[in-house]
């Protein structure tokens, strides 16, 4: 039944798999910026209480959806490597990891700059803010002890175990967080209730969380296919296709 | 089973009293700490028992991840390590008897000088159960959380600021629930419900984490 | 259209300084990232290249060695 998937274990198939794949993703997270950015920041209409500064929402709330969706495609991509010692996985994770630090720290800055008109201040212990910021440290910690091993196949091993043990504990985090935030919160926060979005303003957001997506399958590829070349440098596919790049220049 | 597992402890601690400052210090560390904040913050009672539990669970946190650095690393440099790899018994069975080990030598000495940083903070005595409580509950979490992170690391020459930046975020939840149920206390109210909670985290990690820092060492032994 | 002109557009109802700092920004970010990982193939193509090339020089000695 899985037959048809077995010659993707190789990196050289792998490699030209996720290089059909790239382009058709790129197209997609170009059309989908360009027809969500313009939709929600020309012609969805302002919000009734928060005016304009709400437009902030076609960045923040996509940008944070995928720095979750990274970890958890990291996860599985962990277990699948640890699990059934696929190199391959392996590699995934290391891929994604620094992505969904760059996805994570957008959603901080955005909720930032967005926290400040809204509430006053740049930084407010929200609890939603808060795990964010932890799922950041979560994030560099991962890169930051992959980076620590010379020995690539080592280093994403034991980037592969801390990311299930993040895992297990992101959702620990997470609620810890928001209970100690319904205990601390002061009065000063305004809440967000919003009922249900219309949908001339859902409609680009949701357009965002595509394209985001899709951005976050683009960056996901491409650096696949490096930490393929790096591990792979050595082996004659790598040397062959090369070669013919070489001749293509001369 | 039982035998390996009280014969690793009991060699851990018969070479851990042969080198008593690796016990001490970071027991003086977390003192030393503690001391550190009414002199920088001013003596005023009231304000001191409503920081002290953050105080005291930001210290004692501090004072585990210090004493993380000896649990596998002299045995990784002696080669021990690898022949605890070698034993014909579980690694994770084995490895669990070590950080045990290692908490009676860094946990149980916090909470054996608890009361006094208590009375140097001002607290009371229903809150000073409370934050006995959690220490008791919680130093075995952070001693099976940091040993995942030792495990990781050991092989690594400048391990130690490395351990620190993956161990303390995990360990946020320890920190929130504890200075939670202790807040709960100092209010007077139920605070049972937090310390369940974090039972059920010590029960998890209890099963889980030896695994983890199983696999974590075959990683950096190899 | 939710703007009446183009100032409008840029002043986002008094709000601009933080709707286009937070644009900006993640854009910036995400340049970033785009270019370290285009920069990383090129870095690893580089170095496969260099070996090549060397060994290339090495096979030329060794066949000059020969005729020697």
């Amino acid at each position: 039944m899985w037959k048809w998937l077995h010659p993707y274990a190789k990196p050289e198939k792998s490699y030209q798999l996720a290089g059909k794949f790239l382009p058709w993703f790129i197209v997609l997270t170009v059309v989908t910026f360009v027809v969500g950015l313009v939709w929600g920041l020309l012609f969805a209409p302002a919000d009734y209480q928060q005016g304009d500064s709400f437009r902030i929402i076609y960045i923040h709330v996509p940008a944070a959806m995928m720095a979750m969706a990274a970890y958890s495609t990291m996860a599985i991509a962990a277990f699948v490597a640890l699990v059934w010692q696929i190199r391959l996985a392996e590699m995934n994770v290391a891929a994604i990891a620094p992505i969904g630090a760059v996805f994570t720290f957008i959603a901080l800055v955005t909720g930032a700059a967005w926290g400040k008109p809204m509430w006053g201040a740049w930084w407010v212990w929200d609890a939603r803010l808060t795990s964010e910021l932890i799922l950041l440290f979560v994030y560099l910690g991962i890169i930051a002890l992959h980076n620590a091993f010379s020995d690539k196949v080592l280093a994403g091993r034991a980037a592969s175990i801390l990311t299930l043990v993040g895992v297990i504990n992101l959702p620990i985090i997470h609620y810890s967080v928001v209970w100690w935030n319904t205990l601390h919160q002061g009065a000063t926060i305004m809440k967000f209730d919003k009922p249900s979005m219309p949908p001339e303003m859902l409609w680009p957001l949701v357009i965002m969380i595509v394209g985001f997506g899709a951005f976050l399958g683009v960056l996901t590829l491409m650096r696949f296919r490096n930490e393929i070349l790096a591990r792979e440098s050595h082996r004659p596919w790598v040397t062959a296709m090369v070669t013919e790049k070489l001749a293509g220049e001369k | 089973m039982f035998n390996v597992f009280w014969q690793v402890v009991s060699k851990e601690l018969k070479g851990a009293f042969r080198r008593q400052s690796d016990i001490l210090n970071p027991v003086w560390f977390f003192i030393i700490v503690v001391t550190l904040f009414p002199l920088g913050i001013g003596t005023d009672p009231i304000l001191l028992a409503r920081i002290a539990p953050g105080i005291i669970w930001v210290a004692a946190l501090l004072a585990a991840l210090l004493s993380f650095e000896r649990l596998f690393k002299d045995d990784f440099i002696d080669g021990s390590l690898e022949q605890l790899m070698l034993m014909p018994h579980p690694l994770a069975w084995l490895v669990s008897a070590k950080v045990f080990a290692h908490w009676l030598l860094t946990g149980l000495p916090i909470l054996f000088v608890s009361p006094l940083l208590a009375t140097f903070l001002a607290m009371d005595v229903n809150t000073y159960f409370a934050l006995f409580l959690t220490l008791l509950i919680g130093t075995p979490i952070l001693s099976l959380l940091g040993a995942i992170g030792v495990a990781l690391t050991v092989g690594l020459r400048k391990g130690g600021i490395l351990l620190s930046l993956i161990m303390l975020p995990l360990s946020i939840p320890i920190l929130i629930f504890s200075t939670m149920a202790i807040d709960a206390a100092a209010y007077g109210q139920s605070y049972l419900g937090l310390l369940a909670l974090l039972g059920a985290m010590l029960v998890t990690s209890i099963t889980l984490a030896p695994f983890a820092i199983a696999a974590s060492l075959r990683v950096s032994v190899s | 259209m939710a703007f009446d002109s183009i100032s409008d557009f840029f002043a986002m109802g008094g709000y601009g300084f933080y709707v286009w700092l937070s644009y900006g920004l993640t854009f910036f970010a995400l340049a970033v990232l785009i270019i370290n990982t285009l920069s990383k193939k090129n870095k690893i193509m580089k170095v496969v290249e260099h070996r090549l090339s060397r060994e290339q020089r090495i096979k030329k000695a060794q066949n000059r060695e020969g005729t020697l």
